[in-house]
């Protein structure tokens, strides 16, 4: 390699500095500020931060370091100086001279990130063979080196592949090397562990550390997820709205957070409901396997009871069929065997064959607001139509109640006739909620609630389904991946894993040690709020 | 449990929102911005609609009204000052054909348009949200059609049942309701799999109301796009089949067929160019239609499929 | 076997499948006419001993699937018939053999088209691709209006607008004889060939333009920039190699328009092409020369968006390095 100490300063050496810079982007046929007049000044051998939810301006500014701006984005005003470039002088040809050589970026999405007409390693090496860093062959062993530094199966040869010859954890790491390749200066990280499951994340996040360690490497980490990025950085920057909330060193940050807003950010894990045993069971599922087509089955014997008025969390990553239980619990997908009993009375297994009252008992709300409600339907047609559905409230009558239901659920009348695409994220899930409660259900199944929301609506929806159930009586069956929410809100937990039930039982049993291995790899793959765990959990696991 | 953070209400809370408009200032706003092109081709619909409307009062003579002299040239070329665009063949004034072709071509094109909406849209329903054997018979057996060029189609049909004025619509309505079929069932599928209509029929509700109420306020912007899409298709397939002499058949003043006649005179265009207006000027008003819908098309779509290439 | 192989086969086998269908459907058309059409194309004074024997020889006294199973087997070995036309009421038949009909025309209308594809393709390819790059650009947006304008245009109307243009320099009969030599016909078909090649270019650039910019949004092209690559190796590198299975789309969907866009045209110009032919014998309800027509068109649409899937097919890495 000729990279190193010849263009390289020492550490400590400043390597970024961004100056009030403004980013503004098109849409809705006008300009808006992303990013209004951010500061960054990142030393080499540094790791910084960029935390804050969407919305927030973090992949903007983070790209915008490389003096780059995506289609539809320019940057306005500010100065982004790199080791003495200052980057928005240069033209486009010598901006590329500077990228994938002396700033790497690593994407969310490695699937879609890869070309799939290529080689991952003349993917790999492609930057820095074009470049002039390394000679082709060169390059090449030194990718499976880094393969092999980054803990890939079969370093020597998995570079022969094609991205979709391999899995998603993996591909993230590749893209790593692929990053590394040329030595940079500066990793941009953009949100790279996002789209894993949590037992993955451990492992890439493990990789992504110690390489950066081992080249001494400047990054900028930007994740919506403060237990990660406090794995991964030295110091943290808290963005919202597109301005700067507050930056701190990632211990100060965590220990001594002066912002209310970082405080938020973590509130939820602060949420935690006190477990009460029950033995009046709402709803059983016997026995159920189920398969899709007929083919693949997705379900293996699962059994799960469901105490009335009680909270019960199904965990699991993907694939492990948490899913699809719920849709067996309502009748989309009919079961091959096995029975669904409600109050002890088996339930039509097809959704067909249930009736009114059957189906209004049991009510669903879903991930995303957003497609959950119809776009052309104002909020009182949608709360409005199980009223008139299940309960023949017409007019006035429903309107009232309309208005009731509103007020359950902290908004106020003047919601009534608005549309969906006139509500924020967390009045849509409201509306949702609201929607459910319309038909006076006995048990309510949650998928995923809130892990579309930003953290502190998150909060406000937890606290809101737990004041509901309290009132109400209500059951939840709620399906998550996230141990946080697990924690706020239940009383029972079931771990499943590859369609079949690994665990069930109160919170405090399952929560605490021993533990099925399934469980605590699970358990102990969930970051927690603390700057050691990773290194802790590494040493454990070795 | 942690302090509240201050800001935080429910309704107060904001984010992405679309601020909050009427239905009438919406489309106020969208016509303010609408481009040069789009409101050009409004206007040029406008007069053509008035035309076709009002074309008896409109027009100086009777639809099949035979005057002495044959092939007059127009009055700026010399002709008869009673007659603009001079007279065709037999004598017909040019004029008045044109005035009524409008309302006989656009009127048919218009008829065969919303029938074909009416068969291709209903089965492209009823195949998305069915999605089963149904939807499986359907698309095949669509696809098979769609297989063969529809003008080709259409003119071994016609060699068959003949050209007349229900015929001509019947088949070409029956040919191009394949296309919105196709338009229909994949624009839905993609609103049958939202929550939101899962959340329905876990409701309880009956396909009816999913259909109205779930599905198809959610599909009209493509279909009306696709309305004056399929339109200027239809209207161009019957213009043409009427030039080809396969479609309206005289005395039904129609300017596929104006254009025909016109074209007599083609060899001799090198001597003088006038002889080509016979024909240009009937092709001129369709490609004044055509063109005039399509860019107001162009613009809807650009405006509502939040795809805006412009990024 | 290997995945590429199998879902070549598997295509070509659908394309078998719906040429068969499209045949029983041509044919089933027959089976549609009124009774009295034996009449109709002999003429009112012909005896019912001729109308029956016109009858037996279009087989319509046997049942409908040996019908179709005697016509398919004729088509099969080149034999498509006799034209209904050249045949008199007091029986004498002067007809004459489909094939006989449709093989000149059918090489006219080959020899268009294929002059037209030759102009029209690389235009339109180099036009849509540097419109897509230089998206938004004063150069993409009049290529884009001017292109908006002329696929709504009917065909005729470009044509005559041709014609009143340019009738001074090229004729504006395209009457070819088969004695004419390479250079004249070029010259007679100069006209219908511009005519077809501004529709085609119009519709094929847009396209063209489209699927280049889907394919330029996706993030490997994004990633690609980011590391440092040059516009030029974006595209022949990163983009390229993924844009073949559009880009043949394209080229078949609008080569496929081509032949059906080829009956206007020709019938303006009176090019004595296929599409004429189609046309007159529609019009004297000569149906046996339509069939063959419709038959001949529908194979060529069918085969061309075969091609296509066919080039999708093997260029998909995914399909070509399987898991």
């Amino acid at each position: 390699m000729t990279t190193d100490s010849d263009r390289r300063g020492a550490k400590g050496d400043v390597l970024i500095e961004m100056k009030n810079v403004v980013i503004d982007g098109f849409s809705d046929e006008r300009w808006h500020d992303i990013v209004n007049g951010v500061d960054l000044t990142l030393r080499r051998g540094e790791v910084m931060g960029l935390i804050g939810e969407s919305g927030a301006g973090k992949s903007t500014l983070g790209k915008a370091a490389m003096g780059y701006a995506q289609p539809g984005c320019r940057i306005k005003s500010g100065s982004i100086i790199f080791d003495g470039i200052d980057l928005l002088a240069l033209s486009e040809a010598e901006k590329r001279k500077l990228w994938g050589s002396r700033i790497a970026y690593v994407a969310q999405s490695a699937a879609a990130s890869f070309n799939p007409a290529h080689r991952l390693i003349e993917q790999t090496v492609e930057a820095t063979v074009d470049h002039g860093i390394n000679s082709e062959a060169e390059a090449k062993s030194d990718a499976i080196e880094l393969y092999g530094s980054l803990q890939l199966p079969d370093p020597a040869n998995i570079g022969a592949r094609y991205p979709h010859q391999v899995s998603g954890g993996q591909l993230q790491r590749i893209m790593t090397a692929m990053a590394m390749s040329p030595r940079p200066d500066l990793i941009i990280f953009d949100e790279p562990t996002t789209a894993l499951d949590v037992t993955t994340q451990v492992e890439v996040l493990v990789a992504m550390r110690d390489i950066v360690e081992k080249f001494n490497t400047a990054a900028i980490y930007i994740t919506h997820d403060l237990a990660v990025v406090a794995q991964m950085a030295d110091f943290i920057k808290v963005l919202r709205y597109g301005d700067e909330v507050e930056e701190a060193e990632t211990r100060q940050m965590l220990s001594e957070p002066k912002e209310d807003y970082t405080k938020s950010l973590w509130s939820v894990r602060a949420l935690q409901k006190e477990e009460s045993p029950s033995d009046d069971i709402a709803l059983a599922i016997k026995n159920v396997d189920a398969a899709y087509g007929n083919t693949v089955k997705v379900l293996h014997d699962v059994s799960i009871n469901i105490p009335r008025g009680r909270t019960v969390s199904v965990v699991g990553e993907s694939g492990s069929g948490k899913s699809t239980t719920a849709r067996v619990i309502t009748g989309l997908l009919p079961p091959m065997s096995g029975t669904i009993e409600f109050n002890g009375e088996p339930l039509p297994a097809a959704l067909k064959d249930r009736n009114k009252d059957q189906l209004r008992r049991i009510q669903m709300i879903y991930q995303m607001a957003d497609t959950a409600m119809n776009p052309k339907q104002t909020v009182a047609e949608i709360i409005g139509r199980p009223l008139e559905f299940y309960h023949n409230l017409r007019g006035k009558k429903r309107d009232e109640r309309v208005a009731q239901l509103l007020d359950l659920i902290e908004l106020d009348g003047s919601f009534m006739d608005r549309l969906p695409g006139e509500l924020s994220g967390g009045q849509k899930q409201r509306i949702c909620i609201a929607r459910a409660l319309a038909a006076d259900p006995e048990v309510i199944i949650c998928d995923e609630v809130t892990s579309a929301l930003d953290q502190i609506v998150q909060e406000g929806i937890l606290k809101l389904l737990l004041r509901l159930q309290k009132e109400l009586n209500i059951t939840y069956l709620f399906i998550t991946h996230d141990i946080a929410v697990v924690t706020a809100i239940s009383d029972e937990i079931v771990v499943m894993f590859q369609g079949q039930v690994v665990e069930q039982g109160l919170k405090s049993k399952i929560l605490e040690p021993p533990f099925p291995d399934y469980t605590q790899l699970l358990l102990s793959s969930v970051p927690e709020m603390d700057p050691d765990w990773l290194t802790t959990l590494v040493d454990e696991r070795s | 449990m942690t302090e509240e953070p201050q800001s935080y209400s429910a309704s107060g809370e904001v984010g992405q929102v679309r601020q909050r408009r009427s239905y009438g200032e919406r489309v106020w706003i969208a016509l303010k911005k609408a481009p040069i092109s789009a409101w050009f081709g409004m206007i040029v619909i406008a007069i053509y609609a008035f035309v076709a409307v009002f074309g008896p009062f409109l027009a100086p003579y009777g639809e099949a009204e035979v005057f002495a002299k044959a092939d007059e040239p127009w009055t700026v070329f010399g002709g008869d000052p009673a007659h603009f665009f001079g007279t065709d063949q037999i004598g017909r004034d040019v004029l008045t054909r044109l005035v009524y072709g409008a309302r006989n071509t656009i009127g048919i094109a218009l008829a065969t348009t919303f029938l074909s909406f009416l068969i291709g849209g209903t089965l492209g329903l009823v195949a998305a949200i069915n999605g089963s054997w149904l939807d499986q018979i359907l698309s095949r057996g669509v696809d098979v059609l769609m297989s063969i060029p529809s003008l080709i189609f259409a003119l071994m049909l016609l060699s068959i049942f003949g050209s007349s004025i229900p015929s001509l619509v019947m088949i070409i309505a029956i040919l191009d309701s394949t296309r919105v079929f196709r338009l229909t069932r994949s624009v839905a599928a993609n609103v049958v799999v939202m929550d939101y209509v899962e959340a329905a029929r876990l409701r309880g509700e009956g396909i009816g109301w999913v259909m109205r109420k779930e599905i198809l306020p959610n599909i009209m912007p493509p279909m009306v796009a696709e309305f004056g899409l399929r339109f200027s298709f239809v209207f161009l397939t019957i213009a043409s089949l009427s030039f080809l002499g396969l479609g309206i058949q005289p005395p039904t003043a129609d300017w596929g067929s104006m254009v025909r006649d016109g074209s007599r005179f083609i060899q001799f265009v090198a001597y003088d160019w006038t002889l080509a207006l016979p024909s240009l000027l009937p092709a001129g008003a369709v490609a004044l239609l055509t063109v005039a819908v399509n860019f107001v098309v162009d613009w809807f779509l650009h405006k509502t499929s939040g795809l805006r290439d412009d990024h | 076997m290997h995945p590429v192989l199998y879902t070549v086969l598997q295509r070509l086998g659908l394309g078998l499948l719906t040429l068969f269908f499209v045949s029983i459907i041509i044919f089933s058309s027959i089976a549609l006419l009124p009774g009295d059409f034996g009449q109709q194309v002999l003429g009112q004074a012909a005896l019912p001993e001729t109308v029956e024997a016109f009858r037996r020889e279009l087989g319509l006294d046997k049942p409908a699937w040996l019908r179709y199973i005697d016509w398919i087997a004729a088509v099969l070995q080149g034999d498509l018939g006799t034209s209904f036309s050249g045949r008199a009421s007091s029986g004498s038949d002067a007809s004459r053999g489909v094939w006989e009909l449709v093989a000149p025309r059918l090489s006219n209308t080959l020899f268009l088209a294929g002059f037209t594809a030759l102009i029209a393709v690389p235009l339109s390819l180099f036009l849509g691709i540097t419109a897509a790059l230089k998206r938004n650009s004063i150069y993409d947006r009049s290529v884009n209006a001017v292109t908006l304008t002329t696929i709504s245009f009917p065909e005729f109307f470009l044509a005559y607008l041709l014609i009143v243009a340019l009738a001074g320099i090229f004729p504006t009969l395209s009457n070819v004889t088969p004695d004419m030599s390479f250079g004249d016909r070029i010259f007679k078909i100069a006209l219908p060939a511009l005519t077809m090649t501004l529709v085609i270019v119009a519709h094929m650039m847009r396209m063209t333009r489209a699927a280049l910019i889907n394919l330029l949004a996706s993030p490997y092209i994004e990633m690609a920039q980011l590391k440092g690559a040059s516009r030029a190796k974006v595209i022949i590198k990163h983009a390229l190699p993924n844009a073949w299975a559009p880009i043949a789309t394209v080229i078949a969907f609008n080569l496929a328009y081509l032949v059906v866009g080829v009956v206007v045209v020709e019938v303006v110009f009176v090019y004595p092409g296929i599409g004429q032919l189609m046309v007159d014998s529609v019009s004297s309800r000569d149906i046996p020369v339509a069939q063959a027509c419709a038959l001949i068109f529908a194979a060529t649409y069918i085969l061309l968006n075969l091609m296509a899937d066919v080039i999708g097919i093997v260029t998909n890495p995914r399909l070509l390095h399987p898991r």
